[in-house]
Protein backbone atom coordinates (compact mmCIF):
# COMPACT_ATOMS: atom_id res chain seq x y z
CA UNK A 1 0.00 0.00 0.00
CA UNK A 2 2.43 2.61 1.11
CA UNK A 3 5.96 3.14 2.28
CA UNK A 4 5.52 1.06 5.43
CA UNK A 5 4.44 -2.03 3.50
CA UNK A 6 7.83 -2.17 1.73
CA UNK A 7 9.84 -2.35 4.94
CA UNK A 8 10.68 -5.63 6.59
CA UNK A 9 8.92 -6.77 9.73
CA UNK A 10 11.58 -5.67 12.22
CA UNK A 11 11.93 -2.25 10.58
CA UNK A 12 8.19 -1.67 10.80
CA UNK A 13 8.21 -2.84 14.40
CA UNK A 14 11.06 -0.47 15.33
CA UNK A 15 9.22 2.46 13.76
CA UNK A 16 6.03 1.56 15.63
CA UNK A 17 7.81 1.16 18.97
CA UNK A 18 9.54 4.52 18.46
CA UNK A 19 6.22 6.15 17.59
CA UNK A 20 4.71 4.64 20.74
CA UNK A 21 7.45 6.20 22.88
CA UNK A 22 6.87 9.56 21.20
CA UNK A 23 3.11 9.24 21.71
CA UNK A 24 3.51 8.62 25.44
CA UNK A 25 6.22 11.19 26.21
CA UNK A 26 5.00 13.95 23.89
CA UNK A 27 1.39 13.73 25.02
CA UNK A 28 2.30 13.57 28.71
CA UNK A 29 4.65 16.56 28.29
CA UNK A 30 2.09 18.62 26.41
CA UNK A 31 -0.63 17.93 28.96
CA UNK A 32 1.58 18.90 31.90
CA UNK A 33 2.82 22.05 30.20
CA UNK A 34 -0.37 23.33 28.59
CA UNK A 35 -3.01 22.11 31.03
CA UNK A 36 -1.38 21.63 34.41
CA UNK A 37 0.91 24.67 34.28
CA UNK A 38 -0.84 27.24 32.08
CA UNK A 39 -4.55 26.39 31.92
CA UNK A 40 -4.84 26.02 35.68
CA UNK A 41 -2.94 29.21 36.30
CA UNK A 42 -5.34 31.00 33.98
CA UNK A 43 -8.33 29.55 35.84
CA UNK A 44 -6.85 30.68 39.15
CA UNK A 45 -6.03 34.19 37.87
CA UNK A 46 -2.26 33.84 38.03
CA UNK A 47 0.49 33.57 35.44
CA UNK A 48 1.98 30.18 36.24
CA UNK A 49 5.65 29.43 35.47
CA UNK A 50 7.23 32.43 33.73
CA UNK A 51 10.95 32.24 34.52
CA UNK A 52 12.33 29.26 32.55
CA UNK A 53 12.36 30.21 28.87
CA UNK A 54 9.92 32.55 27.11
CA UNK A 55 6.60 32.48 29.01
CA UNK A 56 7.91 29.57 31.08
CA UNK A 57 7.97 27.24 28.09
CA UNK A 58 11.08 25.40 29.33
CA UNK A 59 9.62 24.80 32.80
CA UNK A 60 8.98 21.16 31.88
CA UNK A 61 12.67 20.47 31.30
CA UNK A 62 13.47 22.16 34.59
CA UNK A 63 10.96 19.94 36.39
CA UNK A 64 12.33 16.75 34.84
CA UNK A 65 15.87 17.83 35.70
CA UNK A 66 14.82 18.53 39.26
CA UNK A 67 13.29 15.07 39.72
CA UNK A 68 16.25 13.30 38.11
CA UNK A 69 18.64 15.02 40.53
CA UNK A 70 16.71 14.01 43.62
CA UNK A 71 17.82 11.12 45.78
CA UNK A 72 15.94 7.85 45.30
CA UNK A 73 14.80 7.28 48.87
CA UNK A 74 13.54 3.83 49.87
CA UNK A 75 11.99 3.57 53.36
CA UNK A 76 13.92 1.21 55.65
CA UNK A 77 11.00 -1.13 56.30
CA UNK A 78 9.77 -1.09 52.70
CA UNK A 79 9.70 -4.22 50.60
CA UNK A 80 12.59 -3.14 48.37
CA UNK A 81 11.79 -5.02 45.18
CA UNK A 82 8.02 -4.49 45.22
CA UNK A 83 8.52 -0.81 46.07
CA UNK A 84 11.02 -0.35 43.24
CA UNK A 85 9.05 -2.27 40.62
CA UNK A 86 5.63 -0.68 41.20
CA UNK A 87 6.07 2.48 39.04
CA UNK A 88 7.35 0.37 36.16
CA UNK A 89 4.23 -1.84 36.27
CA UNK A 90 2.02 1.25 36.12
CA UNK A 91 4.03 2.77 33.25
CA UNK A 92 4.09 -0.56 31.36
CA UNK A 93 0.31 -0.63 31.50
CA UNK A 94 0.27 2.85 29.90
CA UNK A 95 2.64 1.80 27.12
CA UNK A 96 0.55 -1.30 26.39
CA UNK A 97 -2.54 0.91 26.17
CA UNK A 98 -0.99 3.05 23.44
CA UNK A 99 -0.59 0.13 21.03
CA UNK A 100 -4.30 -0.14 20.19
CA UNK A 101 -4.55 3.46 18.97
CA UNK A 102 -4.84 4.10 15.24
CA UNK A 103 -3.47 7.37 13.81
CA UNK A 104 -4.20 6.89 10.11
CA UNK A 105 -4.92 4.24 7.48
CA UNK A 106 -1.39 2.81 7.83
CA UNK A 107 -0.25 4.67 10.95
CA UNK A 108 -1.21 2.09 13.54
CA UNK A 109 0.79 0.20 16.17
CA UNK A 110 -1.02 -3.12 15.93
CA UNK A 111 -3.94 -4.16 13.75
CA UNK A 112 -6.09 -6.41 15.82
CA UNK A 113 -9.69 -7.47 16.09
CA UNK A 114 -9.44 -7.28 19.86
CA UNK A 115 -8.74 -3.53 19.84
CA UNK A 116 -10.73 -1.91 22.59
CA UNK A 117 -11.02 -5.18 24.54
CA UNK A 118 -7.23 -5.40 24.69
CA UNK A 119 -7.11 -1.78 25.89
CA UNK A 120 -9.58 -2.45 28.70
CA UNK A 121 -7.61 -5.56 29.72
CA UNK A 122 -4.18 -3.93 29.92
CA UNK A 123 -5.52 -0.80 31.60
CA UNK A 124 -6.62 -3.03 34.50
CA UNK A 125 -3.02 -4.17 35.01
CA UNK A 126 -2.09 -0.76 36.44
CA UNK A 127 -4.16 -1.63 39.53
CA UNK A 128 -1.56 -4.28 40.40
CA UNK A 129 1.16 -1.63 40.24
CA UNK A 130 -0.81 0.72 42.48
CA UNK A 131 -1.42 -2.03 45.05
CA UNK A 132 2.29 -2.90 44.93
CA UNK A 133 3.17 0.75 45.57
CA UNK A 134 0.67 1.04 48.40
CA UNK A 135 1.77 -2.12 50.19
CA UNK A 136 5.48 -2.01 49.39
CA UNK A 137 5.94 1.43 50.95
CA UNK A 138 5.23 0.06 54.46
CA UNK A 139 3.27 3.18 55.25
CA UNK A 140 -0.33 3.27 56.40
CA UNK A 141 -1.19 6.29 54.26
CA UNK A 142 0.22 4.54 51.22
CA UNK A 143 -1.71 1.37 51.99
CA UNK A 144 -4.98 3.26 52.50
CA UNK A 145 -4.40 5.14 49.25
CA UNK A 146 -3.68 1.89 47.40
CA UNK A 147 -6.83 0.26 48.75
CA UNK A 148 -8.96 3.29 47.89
CA UNK A 149 -7.51 3.36 44.39
CA UNK A 150 -8.25 -0.32 43.87
CA UNK A 151 -11.86 -0.08 45.04
CA UNK A 152 -12.37 2.93 42.82
CA UNK A 153 -10.71 1.48 39.72
CA UNK A 154 -12.67 -1.78 39.98
CA UNK A 155 -15.96 0.09 40.46
CA UNK A 156 -15.40 2.41 37.49
CA UNK A 157 -13.99 -0.18 35.12
CA UNK A 158 -17.54 -1.53 34.74
CA UNK A 159 -19.25 1.65 33.48
CA UNK A 160 -16.19 2.28 31.29
CA UNK A 161 -16.45 -1.12 29.58
CA UNK A 162 -20.25 -1.04 29.43
CA UNK A 163 -20.14 2.41 27.80
CA UNK A 164 -17.77 1.03 25.17
CA UNK A 165 -20.13 -1.89 24.45
CA UNK A 166 -22.70 0.51 22.98
CA UNK A 167 -20.15 1.77 20.43
CA UNK A 168 -18.98 -1.77 19.68
CA UNK A 169 -22.56 -2.86 18.96
CA UNK A 170 -23.14 0.08 16.65
CA UNK A 171 -19.85 -0.30 14.78
CA UNK A 172 -20.03 -4.09 14.73
CA UNK A 173 -16.36 -4.44 15.62
CA UNK A 174 -13.92 -4.07 18.51
CA UNK A 175 -11.11 -3.07 16.16
CA UNK A 176 -10.51 0.66 16.68
CA UNK A 177 -9.47 1.11 13.04
CA UNK A 178 -12.77 -0.42 11.88
CA UNK A 179 -14.64 1.83 14.33
CA UNK A 180 -12.98 4.88 12.75
CA UNK A 181 -13.95 3.68 9.25
CA UNK A 182 -17.51 2.96 10.42
CA UNK A 183 -17.77 6.57 11.56
CA UNK A 184 -16.05 7.97 8.46
CA UNK A 185 -18.36 6.07 6.11
CA UNK A 186 -21.47 6.62 8.24
CA UNK A 187 -24.32 8.89 7.30
CA UNK A 188 -26.64 11.11 9.31
CA UNK A 189 -30.11 10.53 7.81
CA UNK A 190 -28.53 10.03 4.40
CA UNK A 191 -26.14 12.97 4.63
CA UNK A 192 -22.51 11.82 4.74
CA UNK A 193 -20.78 15.21 4.87
CA UNK A 194 -19.05 14.69 8.22
CA UNK A 195 -19.51 10.94 8.51
CA UNK A 196 -21.33 9.86 11.61
CA UNK A 197 -19.31 10.52 14.77
CA UNK A 198 -20.77 8.29 17.44
CA UNK A 199 -21.03 11.13 19.93
CA UNK A 200 -24.31 11.90 18.16
CA UNK A 201 -25.89 8.48 18.54
CA UNK A 202 -23.98 7.34 21.63
CA UNK A 203 -24.12 10.60 23.56
CA UNK A 204 -25.02 8.82 26.79
CA UNK A 205 -22.10 6.42 26.34
CA UNK A 206 -19.80 9.41 25.73
CA UNK A 207 -20.92 11.02 28.99
CA UNK A 208 -20.50 7.70 30.84
CA UNK A 209 -17.08 7.13 29.30
CA UNK A 210 -15.81 10.59 30.25
CA UNK A 211 -17.12 10.24 33.82
CA UNK A 212 -15.67 6.76 34.30
CA UNK A 213 -12.44 7.93 32.66
CA UNK A 214 -12.13 10.76 35.17
CA UNK A 215 -12.43 8.17 37.96
CA UNK A 216 -10.03 5.71 36.30
CA UNK A 217 -7.46 8.50 36.04
CA UNK A 218 -8.07 9.36 39.74
CA UNK A 219 -8.49 13.02 38.84
CA UNK A 220 -10.59 15.30 41.02
CA UNK A 221 -13.50 14.93 41.87
CA UNK A 222 -12.45 11.27 42.14
CA UNK A 223 -9.00 11.77 43.69
CA UNK A 224 -9.58 10.07 47.05
CA UNK A 225 -6.63 7.68 46.48
CA UNK A 226 -4.19 10.58 46.66
CA UNK A 227 -6.34 12.96 48.71
CA UNK A 228 -3.60 15.29 49.93
CA UNK A 229 -5.56 16.60 52.91
CA UNK A 230 -6.19 13.10 54.30
CA UNK A 231 -3.52 10.71 53.00
CA UNK A 232 -0.48 12.99 52.36
CA UNK A 233 -0.18 11.71 48.78
CA UNK A 234 -1.75 8.25 48.92
CA UNK A 235 0.20 5.42 47.32
CA UNK A 236 2.79 7.90 46.02
CA UNK A 237 3.66 9.23 49.49
CA UNK A 238 7.03 7.50 49.86
CA UNK A 239 8.22 7.95 46.30
CA UNK A 240 10.79 10.50 45.30
CA UNK A 241 13.04 11.38 42.40
CA UNK A 242 12.97 9.17 39.34
CA UNK A 243 10.24 6.81 40.57
CA UNK A 244 7.91 9.69 41.44
CA UNK A 245 8.55 11.03 37.95
CA UNK A 246 7.53 7.67 36.45
CA UNK A 247 4.23 7.77 38.34
CA UNK A 248 3.76 11.35 37.21
CA UNK A 249 4.42 10.53 33.54
CA UNK A 250 2.13 7.49 33.75
CA UNK A 251 -0.67 9.59 35.22
CA UNK A 252 -0.62 12.17 32.44
CA UNK A 253 0.18 9.77 29.62
CA UNK A 254 -2.77 7.60 30.68
CA UNK A 255 -4.98 10.69 30.66
CA UNK A 256 -3.82 11.30 27.09
CA UNK A 257 -4.31 7.71 25.97
CA UNK A 258 -7.79 7.41 27.48
CA UNK A 259 -8.74 10.70 25.80
CA UNK A 260 -7.39 9.31 22.52
CA UNK A 261 -9.51 6.18 22.95
CA UNK A 262 -12.54 8.40 23.64
CA UNK A 263 -11.70 10.41 20.51
CA UNK A 264 -11.56 7.24 18.42
CA UNK A 265 -14.75 5.80 19.84
CA UNK A 266 -16.92 8.90 19.83
CA UNK A 267 -15.35 11.72 17.80
CA UNK A 268 -14.35 9.92 14.62
CA UNK A 269 -10.68 9.33 15.48
CA UNK A 270 -8.19 10.51 12.84
CA UNK A 271 -10.82 11.06 10.12
CA UNK A 272 -11.11 14.49 8.51
CA UNK A 273 -14.44 15.21 6.75
CA UNK A 274 -13.94 15.76 3.04
CA UNK A 275 -10.72 13.77 2.65
CA UNK A 276 -10.86 10.16 1.50
CA UNK A 277 -9.86 8.13 4.60
CA UNK A 278 -7.63 5.85 2.49
CA UNK A 279 -5.63 8.77 1.08
CA UNK A 280 -1.93 8.51 1.92
CA UNK A 281 -1.90 12.08 3.26
CA UNK A 282 -4.01 10.87 6.18
CA UNK A 283 -0.96 9.03 7.57
CA UNK A 284 0.52 12.47 8.23
CA UNK A 285 -2.62 14.45 9.03
CA UNK A 286 -4.26 11.65 11.05
CA UNK A 287 -1.88 11.70 14.02
CA UNK A 288 -2.15 15.52 14.13
CA UNK A 289 -5.96 15.31 14.16
CA UNK A 290 -5.76 12.75 16.96
CA UNK A 291 -3.39 15.03 18.89
CA UNK A 292 -5.76 17.99 18.60
CA UNK A 293 -8.68 15.87 19.77
CA UNK A 294 -6.65 14.50 22.68
CA UNK A 295 -5.72 18.01 23.81
CA UNK A 296 -9.36 19.04 23.51
CA UNK A 297 -10.69 16.11 25.52
CA UNK A 298 -8.02 16.39 28.21
CA UNK A 299 -8.97 20.06 28.46
CA UNK A 300 -12.37 18.82 29.72
CA UNK A 301 -10.66 16.42 32.13
CA UNK A 302 -8.56 19.19 33.65
CA UNK A 303 -11.37 21.71 33.58
CA UNK A 304 -13.45 19.33 35.71
CA UNK A 305 -10.41 18.54 37.84
CA UNK A 306 -9.92 22.12 38.88
CA UNK A 307 -13.61 23.03 39.17
CA UNK A 308 -15.17 20.42 41.43
CA UNK A 309 -14.61 19.47 45.08
CA UNK A 310 -13.75 15.89 46.00
CA UNK A 311 -16.45 13.23 46.44
CA UNK A 312 -16.80 11.20 49.63
CA UNK A 313 -15.94 7.51 49.38
CA UNK A 314 -19.58 6.35 49.74
CA UNK A 315 -20.80 8.95 47.23
CA UNK A 316 -18.22 7.63 44.79
CA UNK A 317 -19.39 4.04 45.06
CA UNK A 318 -23.08 5.04 44.97
CA UNK A 319 -22.55 7.07 41.79
CA UNK A 320 -20.88 4.12 40.08
CA UNK A 321 -23.16 1.27 41.11
CA UNK A 322 -26.54 2.99 41.36
CA UNK A 323 -26.36 5.54 38.56
CA UNK A 324 -23.64 4.95 35.97
CA UNK A 325 -23.90 1.16 35.62
CA UNK A 326 -27.75 1.02 35.26
CA UNK A 327 -27.58 3.88 32.76
CA UNK A 328 -24.88 2.04 30.79
CA UNK A 329 -26.96 -1.16 30.75
CA UNK A 330 -29.98 0.81 29.54
CA UNK A 331 -27.83 2.33 26.78
CA UNK A 332 -26.73 -1.15 25.67
CA UNK A 333 -30.33 -2.41 25.53
CA UNK A 334 -31.52 0.61 23.52
CA UNK A 335 -28.53 0.40 21.15
CA UNK A 336 -29.09 -3.32 20.60
CA UNK A 337 -32.78 -2.75 19.81
CA UNK A 338 -31.94 -0.05 17.27
CA UNK A 339 -29.17 -2.18 15.77
CA UNK A 340 -31.52 -5.11 15.20
CA UNK A 341 -34.43 -3.02 13.89
CA UNK A 342 -32.64 -0.49 11.72
CA UNK B 1 -0.46 -9.16 17.41
CA UNK B 2 2.20 -11.82 17.95
CA UNK B 3 -0.29 -14.43 16.84
CA UNK B 4 -0.15 -13.00 13.34
CA UNK B 5 3.60 -13.71 13.21
CA UNK B 6 2.71 -17.33 13.78
CA UNK B 7 0.46 -17.21 10.75
CA UNK B 8 3.50 -17.04 8.49
CA UNK B 9 4.79 -20.33 7.22
CA UNK B 10 7.67 -21.49 9.32
CA UNK B 11 11.05 -22.74 8.33
CA UNK B 12 12.64 -25.23 10.72
CA UNK B 13 14.84 -22.56 12.33
CA UNK B 14 11.87 -20.35 13.08
CA UNK B 15 10.01 -23.29 14.59
CA UNK B 16 13.02 -23.89 16.78
CA UNK B 17 13.02 -20.24 17.91
CA UNK B 18 9.31 -20.28 18.72
CA UNK B 19 9.65 -23.53 20.61
CA UNK B 20 12.56 -22.22 22.67
CA UNK B 21 10.58 -19.11 23.62
CA UNK B 22 7.77 -21.41 24.63
CA UNK B 23 10.19 -23.39 26.78
CA UNK B 24 11.72 -20.30 28.41
CA UNK B 25 8.30 -18.97 29.38
CA UNK B 26 7.22 -22.39 30.62
CA UNK B 27 10.35 -22.55 32.83
CA UNK B 28 9.64 -19.09 34.25
CA UNK B 29 6.07 -20.17 34.95
CA UNK B 30 7.21 -23.29 36.81
CA UNK B 31 9.65 -21.34 38.97
CA UNK B 32 7.00 -18.69 39.71
CA UNK B 33 4.40 -21.37 40.52
CA UNK B 34 6.80 -22.99 42.99
CA UNK B 35 7.46 -19.61 44.58
CA UNK B 36 3.69 -19.09 45.00
CA UNK B 37 3.46 -22.10 47.30
CA UNK B 38 6.85 -21.84 49.04
CA UNK B 39 7.08 -18.14 49.88
CA UNK B 40 6.20 -17.17 53.43
CA UNK B 41 4.88 -13.79 52.41
CA UNK B 42 1.21 -13.82 51.36
CA UNK B 43 1.49 -10.67 49.21
CA UNK B 44 4.56 -12.06 47.45
CA UNK B 45 2.64 -15.26 46.75
CA UNK B 46 -0.12 -13.25 45.04
CA UNK B 47 2.46 -11.30 43.01
CA UNK B 48 4.19 -14.52 41.90
CA UNK B 49 0.75 -15.73 40.84
CA UNK B 50 0.59 -12.71 38.52
CA UNK B 51 3.77 -13.98 36.81
CA UNK B 52 2.26 -17.45 36.37
CA UNK B 53 -0.99 -16.09 34.94
CA UNK B 54 0.83 -13.69 32.61
CA UNK B 55 2.82 -16.70 31.39
CA UNK B 56 -0.43 -18.52 30.65
CA UNK B 57 -1.60 -15.51 28.63
CA UNK B 58 1.64 -15.52 26.61
CA UNK B 59 1.30 -19.25 25.92
CA UNK B 60 -2.23 -18.65 24.63
CA UNK B 61 -0.82 -16.06 22.24
CA UNK B 62 1.71 -18.64 21.03
CA UNK B 63 -1.25 -20.90 20.31
CA UNK B 64 -2.93 -18.15 18.27
CA UNK B 65 -5.80 -17.72 20.74
CA UNK B 66 -5.54 -13.99 21.26
CA UNK B 67 -9.05 -13.55 22.61
CA UNK B 68 -8.45 -16.15 25.31
CA UNK B 69 -5.09 -14.55 26.13
CA UNK B 70 -6.60 -11.10 26.61
CA UNK B 71 -9.47 -12.56 28.62
CA UNK B 72 -6.86 -14.26 30.79
CA UNK B 73 -5.27 -10.87 31.50
CA UNK B 74 -8.59 -9.08 32.06
CA UNK B 75 -10.18 -11.69 34.31
CA UNK B 76 -7.29 -13.29 36.19
CA UNK B 77 -4.69 -10.54 36.48
CA UNK B 78 -7.03 -7.55 36.35
CA UNK B 79 -9.73 -8.94 38.63
CA UNK B 80 -8.98 -12.17 40.50
CA UNK B 81 -5.44 -11.40 41.68
CA UNK B 82 -6.43 -7.81 42.41
CA UNK B 83 -9.19 -9.12 44.67
CA UNK B 84 -6.70 -11.51 46.33
CA UNK B 85 -4.32 -8.62 47.01
CA UNK B 86 -7.18 -6.38 48.12
CA UNK B 87 -8.42 -9.01 50.60
CA UNK B 88 -4.95 -9.78 51.92
CA UNK B 89 -4.09 -6.11 52.38
CA UNK B 90 -7.38 -5.37 54.15
CA UNK B 91 -6.84 -8.18 56.65
CA UNK B 92 -3.20 -9.21 57.19
CA UNK B 93 -0.77 -7.14 55.19
CA UNK B 94 2.22 -7.63 57.46
CA UNK B 95 5.55 -6.68 55.96
CA UNK B 96 8.15 -9.40 55.86
CA UNK B 97 7.63 -13.14 56.26
CA UNK B 98 4.74 -14.67 58.14
CA UNK B 99 6.08 -17.86 59.76
CA UNK B 100 2.62 -19.31 60.42
CA UNK B 101 1.81 -19.62 56.70
CA UNK B 102 0.96 -23.14 55.58
CA UNK B 103 3.04 -25.16 58.07
CA UNK B 104 0.68 -27.94 59.12
CA UNK B 105 -1.03 -28.62 55.79
CA UNK B 106 2.11 -28.88 53.68
CA UNK B 107 2.08 -32.66 53.19
CA UNK B 108 -1.59 -32.85 52.25
CA UNK B 109 -1.20 -29.93 49.82
CA UNK B 110 1.79 -31.58 48.15
CA UNK B 111 -0.14 -34.84 47.87
CA UNK B 112 -3.16 -33.18 46.26
CA UNK B 113 -0.90 -31.20 43.92
CA UNK B 114 0.98 -34.28 42.71
CA UNK B 115 -2.25 -36.22 42.25
CA UNK B 116 -3.78 -33.41 40.19
CA UNK B 117 -0.64 -33.12 38.06
CA UNK B 118 -0.58 -36.89 37.39
CA UNK B 119 -4.29 -37.03 36.50
CA UNK B 120 -4.01 -34.07 34.12
CA UNK B 121 -0.79 -35.33 32.51
CA UNK B 122 -2.28 -38.79 31.92
CA UNK B 123 -5.50 -37.32 30.55
CA UNK B 124 -3.68 -34.94 28.18
CA UNK B 125 -1.17 -37.50 26.91
CA UNK B 126 -3.92 -40.09 26.52
CA UNK B 127 -6.10 -37.69 24.52
CA UNK B 128 -3.56 -35.94 22.30
CA UNK B 129 -0.51 -38.19 22.24
CA UNK B 130 1.72 -37.06 19.41
CA UNK B 131 -0.85 -34.82 17.74
CA UNK B 132 0.60 -31.57 16.44
CA UNK B 133 -1.39 -28.36 16.56
CA UNK B 134 -1.31 -26.67 13.18
CA UNK B 135 -2.01 -22.97 13.45
CA UNK B 136 -2.75 -21.46 10.06
CA UNK B 137 -3.79 -18.11 11.44
CA UNK B 138 -4.72 -16.63 14.81
CA UNK B 139 -8.22 -17.34 15.95
CA UNK B 140 -10.57 -14.56 14.95
CA UNK B 141 -12.79 -12.85 17.51
CA UNK B 142 -15.92 -13.25 15.40
CA UNK B 143 -15.28 -17.01 15.21
CA UNK B 144 -15.16 -17.14 19.00
CA UNK B 145 -18.35 -15.11 19.41
CA UNK B 146 -20.16 -17.13 16.71
CA UNK B 147 -19.21 -20.35 18.49
CA UNK B 148 -20.33 -19.03 21.89
CA UNK B 149 -23.68 -17.71 20.69
CA UNK B 150 -24.65 -20.63 18.45
CA UNK B 151 -23.03 -23.95 19.23
CA UNK B 152 -22.30 -23.31 22.90
CA UNK B 153 -25.27 -21.09 23.77
CA UNK B 154 -26.70 -23.47 26.39
CA UNK B 155 -23.45 -23.93 28.39
CA UNK B 156 -22.86 -20.18 28.09
CA UNK B 157 -26.27 -19.33 29.55
CA UNK B 158 -25.85 -21.99 32.24
CA UNK B 159 -22.53 -20.44 33.30
CA UNK B 160 -24.16 -16.99 33.35
CA UNK B 161 -26.91 -18.22 35.67
CA UNK B 162 -24.33 -19.96 37.86
CA UNK B 163 -22.30 -16.76 38.18
CA UNK B 164 -25.46 -14.80 38.97
CA UNK B 165 -26.30 -17.33 41.70
CA UNK B 166 -22.77 -16.94 43.13
CA UNK B 167 -23.18 -13.15 43.04
CA UNK B 168 -26.50 -13.26 44.90
CA UNK B 169 -25.01 -15.78 47.35
CA UNK B 170 -22.12 -13.41 48.08
CA UNK B 171 -24.56 -10.56 48.75
CA UNK B 172 -26.68 -12.76 51.05
CA UNK B 173 -23.59 -13.87 53.01
CA UNK B 174 -22.22 -10.32 53.29
CA UNK B 175 -25.47 -8.59 54.30
CA UNK B 176 -26.03 -8.14 57.99
CA UNK B 177 -29.80 -7.49 58.09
Amino acid sequence: MSLLAELSYWQQTSIRVGAGLVAVILVAGTLVMVHLFKLVSFMQSRLGPMEAGPFGSLQLLAEVGKHLQKEDIVPRKADKFVFAAAPFVVLASTFLLVVVLPGGPDAWFIQNDLGIYLAMAVSSVSVIGILMAGWGSANKYSLLGGLRATGQLIAYELPLILAVVGVVIQAGSMNLQTIVYAQANGEIFGWGGIGNPYVLTQGIAFFLFLTAMQAELTQTPFDMPIAESELVSGYMTEYSGMRFLLFFIAEFATAGVFSAIAAVLFLGGWYIPGIDPDDNIMNVLGPLVMFVKVVGLTFIVFWVRFSFPRFREDQLQRLAWKFLIPLALLNIVVTAIFKVWI
Amino acid sequence: MIGSILAAEFTDTEKWVVNSFWGVIAAVMIVAALRVVTTKNVVHAALWLVVVLAGVAIQFIFLGSEFVAVTQILVYIGAVVVLFLFGVMLTRASMGDDESVGEEKRTMAALVGVMLAVVMAVALVDTYGDDQLIIDEPQRVDEVSDAIFSQYIVPFEAVSVLLLAALIGAIVVARKD
